[in-house]
């Protein structure tokens, strides 16, 4: 076997280093409380995994230099500025980098194979080990790059939600699939340009055509799908670069993505080719519905009769969704709830793990707004105790709260677990209007039970005049 | 280090990773997409030696727009989660 042009053991132990403190930096993520010691180690893993590579490698240290700051400029800014709302579209941003990341370093390594170590000195080619390994790495970069683009656009709005599908996908699509794993095979044999390239426009392609199909309500699979991708085109290209710090990066990234995909999928229940064959969900909280349902009755409360209610209560849930996110109404509901707590009122929230748009993405929100964590609950946490609360405050979430997923096998939502907040006593539903019908469009029998008051308007405003009605 | 080394640091770092994730707590679910986006970028190590290496201009130059590419990531997601993280302190001491 080959080997990189006789890596000294200094650094390949650095870089197993940073590659354990890498772990050390996840691993801090089990409780708030280790978390930020965690970041820290994440930080250090990478200094030490630059500082190496950049003494193993002397030349050309001024331009590295100012690639580096023009890169950590930009970076720098935009976090600090970033609205918390805007994360998912961030996240899946910074995923497109890693992919187009990982594409430019295997072109770099396969017009300069010598520079990387992986030229076979006796035929003058690439080892036929490190072709495979790289055609795999900018595959992965490139489905990373344009996938992550399109989730980007349809995240921040700039691409509708409701899914786009093309006639005969599956076919094009896998047909796509094969012909990029068929020429990577074919690169063994051959590393001619065109193969390369090939392979890498192709990998665009799919990349593009696999996340137009899906829908808004799927989102949070696809940006964990998207990081674990991530993952395994560092980790392909740690593999070409007898790298073992990106070799354990890319596998905690891969193992981590993949697994927060599987929760997500399994919050909604549904297989995870299902997402990828796309088709489900539509555009932002209003979307769809309005057809052909039967006109039910439904009862119609105001700021006035929730403040006077929730007053009353022992204890209220507030269950979020993506509407609290797309109004803003984080904050306002905080206040509410200290206005409530300071009247005696226990309050509760309760997090579906797929409200909003990527996975947390609830609880990173009421913890801008200052809401205490412990104060914030899971499903399997706190789903028995609806049956003994007051209120059930539900606030721009739709499907997580309907019972069909429990008893309506016609449903396409059904065997979802969901969030029982018809069991509470009364429930408060805020929604913009009796129009839309969440992502699944399916109707929801809570908007029309006794124990039931709709109060429509936009989320934030109905917070706000609550608790103006409250003090 | 031949093949089958390289192969079996990743599928032990597999493993660990199963783990690790599994024991991060779903309200840190955002955090780790954001610093698995940050560690992820090590890939930059890729970008320095292309960027480092004589022999061809197109391989540096694509070298360099990497570094920056990688260095907006590495930046920017490390700062990001360290934002977040600071989101979830300030409650500590109020609670």
């Amino acid at each position: 076997m080959h080997q990189l042009a006789a890596t000294p053991a200094w650094a390949s132990l650095a870089y197993l280093v940073s590659g354990i403190l890498f772990i050390l930096a996840l691993r801090g993520l089990s409780s708030p409380a280790s978390s930020r010691r965690g970041n820290r180690f994440g930080m250090a893993g990478m200094l030490i995994a630059v500082a190496t590579t950049l003494v193993l490698h002397g030349t050309g240290r001024a331009e590295i230099a100012i690639a580096i700051a023009i890169g950590g400029a930009i970076g720098s800014v935009t976090a600090r500025k970033i609205a918390m709302t805007d994360m998912p579209q961030l996240v899946a941003a910074f995923h497109s980098l890693v992919g187009l990341a990982a594409v430019l370093v295997a072109g770099a390594a396969f017009l300069n194979p010598e520079a990387f170590g992986i030229l076979d000195e006796a035929t003058g080619h690439i080892h036929n080990v490190s072709r495979i390994e790289m055609g795999l790495g900018v595959a992965i970069g490139a489905i990373t790059f344009s996938g992550s683009v399109i989730a980007f656009l349809k995240l921040n709005g700039n691409m509708s939600g409701k899914p786009i599908m093309l006639p005969g996908r599956h076919v094009i699509n896998l047909g796509t699939l094969v012909a990029i794993l068929g020429l990577i095979g074919y690169f063994v044999t051959d590393d001619a340009h065109w193969v390369f390239f090939t392979v890498t426009a192709l990998s665009f392609v799919i990349g593009f055509l696999l996340i137009i199909p899906i829908g808004g309500a799927d989102m949070p699979v696809v940006v964990s799908m998207l990081n674990s991708y991530s993952g395994w085109a560092a980790a392909a290209m740690g593999f070409t670069l007898h790298n073992s710090a990106m070799i354990i990066t890319g596998a905690l990234v891969g193992s981590s993505g993949a697994i927060l995909s599987y929760i997500m999928c399994k919050a909604m229940n549904r297989s995870f080719i299902s997402v990828i064959a796309g088709g489900f969900g539509g555009d932002s909280a209003a979307a769809g519905g309005g057809d052909a349902k039967e006109q039910r009755p439904w009862k119609r409360g105001s700021a006035d009769d929730a403040a006077f209610l929730m007053g009353q209560a022992e204890q209220v849930i507030i269950v979020p969704g993506y509407g609290m996110a797309v109004s803003q109404a984080q904050h306002a509901l905080r206040e509410m709830g200290d206005v409530l707590k300071a009247a005696g009122v226990r309050v509760k929230y309760a997090i579906h793990p797929v409200a909003g748009r990527m996975p947390g993405h609830m609880n990173v929100l009421l913890a801008e707004a200052n809401v205490p964590y412990d104060e914030v609950f899971e499903l399997e946490d706190i789903n028995s105790e609806f049956a003994q609360t007051d209120i059930a405050f539900v606030i721009g979430a739709n499907d997580v709260t309907n019972p069909a997923a429990k008893t309506d096998k016609t449903s396409p939502i059904y065997g979802m677990p969901i969030l029982d907040v018809e069991k509470a006593k009364t429930v408060l539903f805020v929604k913009r209007s009796m129009e839309g019908v969440g992502y699944a469009g399916v109707d929801n029998d809570v908007f029309y039970m006794g124990s039931t008051m709709m109060l429509l308007g936009d989320a934030k405003k109905m917070v706000e005049e609550i608790v103006k009605t409250m003090n | 280090m031949d093949f089958i080394s390289i192969l079996s640091i990743f599928v032990l770092a597999c493993f660990v990773g199963y783990y690790v994730v599994w024991s991060v707590t779903p309200a840190l679910h955002t955090p780790l997409m954001a610093v698995t986006n940050a560690i992820s970028s090590v890939i930059i190590v890729g970008a320095l030696i292309a960027s480092a290496a004589q022999g061809s201009v197109y391989a540096k130059y694509l070298g360099l727009v990497a570094v920056v590419f990688a260095s907006v990531n590495i930046f920017g997601g490390f700062a990001v989660t360290a934002r977040m993280l600071a989101m979830y302190k300030k409650k500590e001491r109020k609670s």
